[in-house]
């Protein structure tokens, strides 16, 4: 177990990067704690597998360092960091037995074979596959193959740190929901530093203790579930975590209010965003409907109901608005306007969030 | 649901049951013919039962040609087969450097048989032979015409040159359709080269490999061209292999009863060898899946 640290880390799969464009990975200095879950979120192509490979060293970053525990790794090969690692689709040795599989990473590091006996079997119970030891890999179905993965990642007590890329998709739902409960308790039990790239919100958000999101090569924001749930750094967290994303507002800041479509919004501070594009973000949560005359006029368009609650769609100025109602709720069609509740406005320059003045960066 | 039975859909086999009529059977027949009639010309036939069977398997020319034979297929499966994945292995993946390989490998590949044949016996040759005056004159006493190892060396090597590519082809596919996550896996789990071979691509190459055994095999077993241009089937009986010796047989000295008794044997004993194999192979697969 160890810490990781990125130092000016950056990657580019071109030999001669010439703008930032060219980088998969744009600069990046973090710190990955000893012992902490981590998730990777973002959309598909955006760095997340670029990074992971990078820490594992099956790809050499461009530029910048990795140090484990304050150790440059950076030229380190694969085997001598010390890393498992699992991947989207189940790799497995089809000739090999179960038990064979799982007991593979602790022979080629001639660990003694009583020890490798109770290992194989602890994980075999953990992972659900004591009834197939014994059988041939290659019949077995993708769920059962990527188990095997990830047993075989999780095996070795002593990694620096498990990383898992996607390690689900290829898996059934309702398996979904057990293995990363699995893989949660695991984490607790062991306090293995893991990081886990998904593109799932809610893999992300149940897993983690901190979820780092990562938009078009760049880390954007790290924090906790409720942090980016309240306070998106970028539009792009807003819009990509939360169902439905966070609405987005042109508007104008004047001290403590916003005009948004010619209406006055109050903010819960004073803000002095300067230059560029500036916007307020409100999640749907916060969308309030009203039939008083106080508000952001808006006109309804449908209503979806999901169950646990009613997604009110509106359009606000030609730009559709999500809102989010109770089951209960009645929702009166002669609602006109929108009101935001105050704590969750944030203001964005350029998509980037500033803070109101007085607040703590 | 009831079928709509109609009798006129049997016409439409007819084209391929024609073919394969004037293209397999209807040639099979006439050697099947032969195999059991006597005759001295003027198309008379006289019946002779199994007296050329009998003849022919108790034959101790037959029975030499086959221990030739079967000793000649071992040994260039022998070599090949390795050789072939070893060249895969260390052929590049991608890039400009794959395509000339593919390229080179290929060429063997489209030389017709008659002109290997005559490529490696002028190339053998002691007195006009790249080769053979090389070996001559570094005192190394080589001479195909005369010698038996001589001889065979030749026939092996002509051989390897011309199909190793063939089955190096085969499992550079193979080894194409292994996902990279499978190498990053192995690096992960810290598996060293051979296990990496031993474990990933031997297992994914086993389908083409086992395409690319059987392809060599039959080929090997039918082989007449090349040996014959280069030794002629000698010195002596020494790389006279089985079709060889049948169009001795049949054309050299118009032995036709013996011959298609022979072709025939000859024809069962592919078939049997082809068909045990392919059983062992695809029944190996199976008790993996177990």
């Amino acid at each position: 177990m160890a810490k990781i640290t990125l130092d000016n880390l950056a990657h580019s799969y071109s030999p001669n990067p010439s703008c930032e464009d060219d980088f998969a990975l744009k600069e990046l200095n973090h710190d990955w704690m000893d012992g902490e879950a981590y998730a990777l979120l973002g959309a598909s192509g955006c760095g997340k597998s670029t990074l992971l490979n990078i820490i594992s060293g099956l790809l050499h970053p461009s530029q910048g360092r990795i140090l484990f525990d304050d150790q440059d790794v950076t030229n380190a090969p694969t085997a001598s960091r010390n890393i498992a690692q699992v991947f989207q689709f189940p790799v497995v040795y089809d000739t090999m037995t179960v038990r064979d599989n799982l007991a593979f990473p602790l022979r080629n590091r001639s660990a003694s074979p009583d020890y490798i006996a109770g290992r194989v079997n602890q994980i075999a119970r953990m992972i659900g596959l004591e009834d197939v030891l014994n059988r041939k890999a290659r019949g077995l179905t993708a769920d059962a193959k990527q188990k095997i993965s990830l047993g075989r990642g999780m095996v070795r007590e002593d990694v620096n740190a498990l990383l898992f890329d996607e390690p689900l998709t290829v898996i059934d739902p309702h398996m979904k929901w057990e293995l990363r409960t699995q893989l949660k308790s695991l984490h607790h039990e062991f306090g293995h530093t893991m990081i886990y790239v998904t593109h799932d919100q809610t893999e992300a958000l149940t897993f983690a203790d901190k979820v780092v999101v990562m938009y078009d090569g760049r880390v954007v924001q790290i924090g906790t579930p409720q942090e980016l749930f309240e306070r998106p750094a970028h539009t792009f967290v807003g819009y990509f975590i939360g169902s439905p994303g966070m609405n987005l507002f042109d508007a104008e800041i004047d001290g403590t209010t916003a005009r948004i479509a010619g209406a006055t919004v109050q903010l819960d501070g004073g803000y002095a965003p300067s230059g560029g594009k500036i916007q307020i973000g409100v999640r749907p949560e916060f969308v309030k409907l009203t039939t008083s005359e106080t508000g952001v006029p808006a006109s309804i368009k449908r209503i979806e109901d999901v169950g646990r609650h009613k997604i009110i769609r509106l359009d606000v100025a030609g730009h559709e608005v999500s809102a989010i109602a109770g089951e209960d709720d009645s929702i009166s069609q002669d609602a006109q306007r929108i009101t935001f509740d105050r704590g969750g406005i944030n203001v964005y320059v350029d998509d980037w969030r500033i803070a109101r003045k007085g607040e703590a960066a | 649901m009831n079928k709509t039975v109609n009798q006129k859909a049997w016409f439409l086999v007819l084209p391929v049951l024609l073919l394969v009529a004037f293209s397999a059977v209807i040639p099979l027949m006439t050697v099947v013919n032969y195999s059991v009639q006597d005759t001295f010309g003027n198309n008379q036939f006289f019946w002779a039962g199994l007296e050329w069977f009998e003849q022919m398997l108790a034959s101790e020319r037959m029975w030499d040609a086959l221990w030739r034979q079967l000793t000649f297929s071992a040994i260039i499966l022998a070599i090949e087969v390795p050789l072939g994945i070893f060249v895969a292995l260390n052929m590049p993946k991608r890039g400009f450097w794959a395509s000339f390989c593919l390229v080179l490998m290929s060429l063997p590949l489209l030389i017709p048989w008659n002109v290997v044949g005559t490529i490696w016996q002028i190339f053998g040759r002691v007195d006009i032979g790249l080769l053979g005056y090389t070996l001559d004159k570094l005192g190394i006493s080589y001479n195909y015409t005369q010698d038996l190892l001589a001889a065979w060396v030749t026939v092996i090597v002509m051989d390897v040159w011309h199909w190793t590519s063939l089955v190096a082809l085969l499992a550079y596919a193979g080894l194409q359709s292994i996902p990279d996550a499978y190498y990053q896996a192995a690096k992960i789990d810290q598996a060293s080269r051979w296990a990496v071979f031993r474990y990933i691509e031997l297992p994914k190459m086993a389908g083409v490999l086992m395409i690319a055994i059987l392809l060599r095999f039959m080929d090997s077993f039918m082989i007449y061209t090349e040996p014959f241009v280069v030794t002629g089937g000698g010195p002596g009986n020494a790389t006279t292999f089985l079709s060889i010796d049948l169009v001795k047989m049949a054309l050299g000295q118009f032995d036709l009863g013996p011959a298609a008794a022979f072709s025939i044997m000859y024809f069962l004993v592919i078939l049997l060898i082809s068909w045990v194999f392919y059983t062992v192979m695809t029944n190996l697969d199976k008790r993996d899946g177990v």
